[in-house]
């Protein structure tokens, strides 16, 4: 699992609860850096497909919220990760309807169209870091 | 163990989702819509989602789901009150939401439903 940075916010992913804290907690964080409702309906869908993923694919692990700014510009990143079973087909995981657990398939690639950013970095039977972003525009 | 309440109206089923719901209570969902649509011979089900600031692909899978089931029972599902960000982040995800007919609000929603049984 990725170390958090010492200024994110540290939410556990280990049950259907906590990944609906998660969006509450990055709803509130969204709020707080003055983001429009569409891009805070983007962002917390995406999270929520990314949570959902660590908890049912990485069988468990955490989600990391925090502020990031770029000269002038504000944002935010969210970063899941886990001690999973890692992903084997990066580029066949991102395919659209693509799913190994009976899923529509559209949860990575979905996150990945609703953010700015998206990092992905696996290995395969030690674990997944997804990083998604949103910046503010003035 | 929470449940979402189901009503029934005639032979239609109403369902509000109001709370943030997390999987298997969307999945409870799921099986006792189906199980009333049986259990009530329900010609419709409408899921009211005014309240829902986020649909993502497994609530949208359970809509699809609960209309396809209820396709095969022989019963039409409309959902209501879809909120303009969640319809705009749906079409962004790819999300079709197979089956599943939309109406502005709950009454145009019954409307619908009404006309066909």
């Amino acid at each position: 699992m990725r170390k958090a940075s010492p200024t994110a916010i540290v939410l556990p992913l280990l049950n259907d609860e906590d990944v609906v804290r998660l969006r509450k907690a990055v709803r509130e964080e969204l709020l707080s850096l003055g983001f429009g409702l569409v891009d805070q309906t983007k962002m917390i869908t995406a999270a929520s497909e990314l949570a959902r993923n660590t908890l049912k694919y990485g069988k468990g692990g955490e989600g990391h919220i925090q502020k990031i700014q770029e000269s002038s510009k504000l944002g935010i990143e969210l970063l899941f990760t886990d001690d999973g079973p890692g992903i084997e087909d990066v580029e066949l995981a991102l395919t659209d309807g693509y799913t190994s657990g009976g899923g529509l398939g559209l949860g990575l690639s979905g996150a990945k169209k609703l953010s700015d950013d998206f990092e992905l970095d696996t290995q395969p039977g030690i674990g997944t870091t997804v990083i998604i972003r949103k910046w503010k525009f003035p | 163990m929470e449940r979402i309440p189901i009503l029934r109206m005639g032979k239609l089923l109403l369902v509000t989702i109001q709370v943030d719901m997390h999987d298997r209570l969307a999945m409870t969902l799921q099986d006792d819509l189906t199980e009333r649509i049986v259990k009530e011979k329900a010609s419709g089900v409408l899921i009211d989602i005014s309240a829902l600031d986020i649909v993502d692909s497994f609530i949208g899978r359970m809509i699809s789901n609960t209309a396809a089931m209820a396709k095969i029972l022989d019963a039409k599902t409309v959902v209501v009150g879809m909120q303009p960000a969640v319809a705009i982040t749906l079409v962004e995800l790819g999300l079709a939401l197979e089956g599943v007919i939309t109406a502005l609000n709950v009454e145009r929603g019954i409307a619908l439903l009404e006309q066909n049984s």
